[in-house]
């Protein structure tokens, strides 16, 4: 990504958000900022602005009060909800706008695609890729999300303090989301780096809006130390390396200290939530020397208490699979208890049911199992590695 | 301000056994609704509350009449109120307050004036 890009992302949830409190239309705002974005392709070689997230907003105000004169007798559509008016507000125009794009009253594929769209100014392609769908789809999607936002007047307003907190669980879901969909991509590599990129961009994004929040922090903290594995998650050549296996040298330390910091802090704070713990647990790997002296029994521990924050079968799944690592652990018992678990077609079900059967030495099951686990990977380098664990009953 | 009508659904099983002191206790549960609305800057502009499905009729679209509700669901369409409210999000939390099992919220389709 050159830096020119890197401005243009850094700055366009602002100038769209700004502009969308300007023109009262978020098909509108969208075209301002592109517009914005094609003025500083054309004049900004000749000579940077000393303020370039500034000068696109002011472009992009000037180009929709240009268009707004001019189609003033053409406008009917309804328009959004905007309170109150006021002055320039950028910081809190954005975080209107996030709150707005993950209204509750958006189903939630609804969500990612409008925060993608205009919180990251993705292309309807790009966004496609990561909802596992066509490309027609998710502009039928954007444009009817665009209309109940309008016809039902969902308000373009950050939502009050006794509503604050289970708001912003809808938007960090909704930005935990992007990270997964990265962190294993639906394209040729295990990881689709622009979009954790883009995810790692919101989080620190809305740690900057609502900084007395600590959610935020945590799942900041959470893709700071899943990013620092990143460059140890694949071989020389390519191929899947579980986290057991890693060459833990490669990991960002730089990324594992910011990572900590974050977690350290929200874990602290009165408000702690279920990101924190999450964040947590990825922490506790961060800093295990090697695979064999990770403390298990603190992270059994911390997923026991997530589960009492937020009990989901993913939680389940994960607390059994640390529940089996720790000394002298009941591996059956572990294997009946994610028997259990309803999670039809998560492929990291029948995955972790593998490994345990390899463990108790049951080949044959295993094998069945990693098979299973294959029929529902689509990410090429996951589906290599479990291909081989197929064709060799479970044996790494 | 715009208009959301609220359509109410709910197992109707409730009036094959509810007494006289039932009927009271809901009819009560509605003026605190109403109340709440009033409270919130919003108003009410109208409502009913509907006899059963099963005394419903239904025309199909090719003029064919049957008995019963177009949709023949466990948790009927039990009654509705037009609420005017600021916006969605008030209009969100006024239904929570609403006394029924499962509230619809659909804005009102606005015409621009003659």
């Amino acid at each position: 990504m050159t830096g020119l890009e890197q401005v243009f992302r850094d700055a366009w949830a602002a100038v769209v958000a700004s502009t969308a409190r300007l023109t009262r239309d978020l098909d509108l705002a969208e075209d301002c900022a592109q517009e914005a974005v094609e003025r500083a392709l054309r004049t900004w070689p000749q000579g940077m602005p000393d303020n370039p997230a500034g000068w696109l907003t002011t472009t992009a105000h000037r180009v929709a009060l240009d268009r707004l004169r001019r189609e003033a007798t053409l406008r009917r559509k309804l328009p959004l909800l905007v309170e109150p008016p006021g002055d320039r507000d950028e910081p809190v125009d954005a975080l209107r706008l996030v709150f707005t794009c993950c209204h509750p009253a958006l189903v939630r594929e609804s969500q990612v695609a409008l925060t993608l769209r205009l919180l990251c100014g993705m292309d309807v392609t790009a966004i496609a890729a990561v909802l596992l769908t066509g490309e027609a789809g998710v502009a039928r999607r954007i444009t009817r999300a665009k209309q109940k936002i309008a016809a039902a007047r969902i308000p373009f307003r950050v939502p009050p303090d006794d509503e604050l907190a289970a708001r912003l669980d809808a938007v960090l879901t909704v930005v935990h989301l992007v990270h997964t969909a990265g962190h294993v991509g639906s394209r040729a590599d295990l990881q689709d780096t622009d979009l954790t990129g883009r995810a790692t961009g919101l989080a620190r994004m809305l740690v900057r809006l609502l900084p007395d929040e600590p959610e935020p922090q945590a799942l900041l903290g959470l893709i700071l130390l899943t990013e620092a594995r990143g460059p140890a998650r694949t071989d020389a050549e390519g191929d899947l390396v579980l986290l057991a296996h890693q060459d833990r040298s490669r990991w960002d330390r730089a990324l594992i200290r910011q990572g900590l910091a974050r977690t350290t802090a929200a874990l602290r704070h009165p408000r702690r939530g279920r990101f924190a713990l999450q964040a947590a647990v990825a922490g506790l790997h961060a800093v295990a020397p090697t695979w064999a002296d990770t403390d298990w029994a603190q992270i059994v521990t911390t997923y026991d208490a997530l589960m009492r924050t937020w009990p989901s079968p993913v939680v389940a799944l994960n607390r059994a699979a640390a529940r089996s690592r720790l000394p002298g652990a009941d591996l059956a018992a572990v294997l009946r208890e994610i028997d259990d678990l309803a999670l039809d077609g998560y492929p990291y079900l029948p995955a972790a049911r593998a490994d345990l059967l390899a463990r108790l030495g049951r080949a044959e099951e295993a094998a069945a199992a990693y098979a299973e686990a294959l029929a529902l990977t689509t990410n090429p380098v996951e589906r290599r590695y479990l291909a081989l664990r197929v064709v060799s009953r479970g044996h790494p | 301000m715009a208009r959301y009508v609220f359509l109410m659904y709910d197992a109707e099983d409730f009036y094959d056994t509810a007494d006289e002191q039932d009927v009271v206790d809901e009819m009560r549960l509605h003026e605190q609704f109403m109340e709440a609305v009033r409270a919130a800057g919003a108003s009410v502009v109208g409502g009913e509350a509907l006899q059963p499905s099963s005394t419903a009729s239904t025309v199909r679209g090719d003029a064919l009449v049957t008995d019963g509700p177009f949709a023949d669901t466990k948790e009927a369409l039990g009654g509705f109120y037009v609420i005017d409210a600021p916006d969605l999000d008030v209009a969100l939390r006024l239904a929570k307050l609403c006394p029924a099992g499962n509230v619809e919220v659909r804005p009102v389709l606005e015409l621009p004036e003659a």
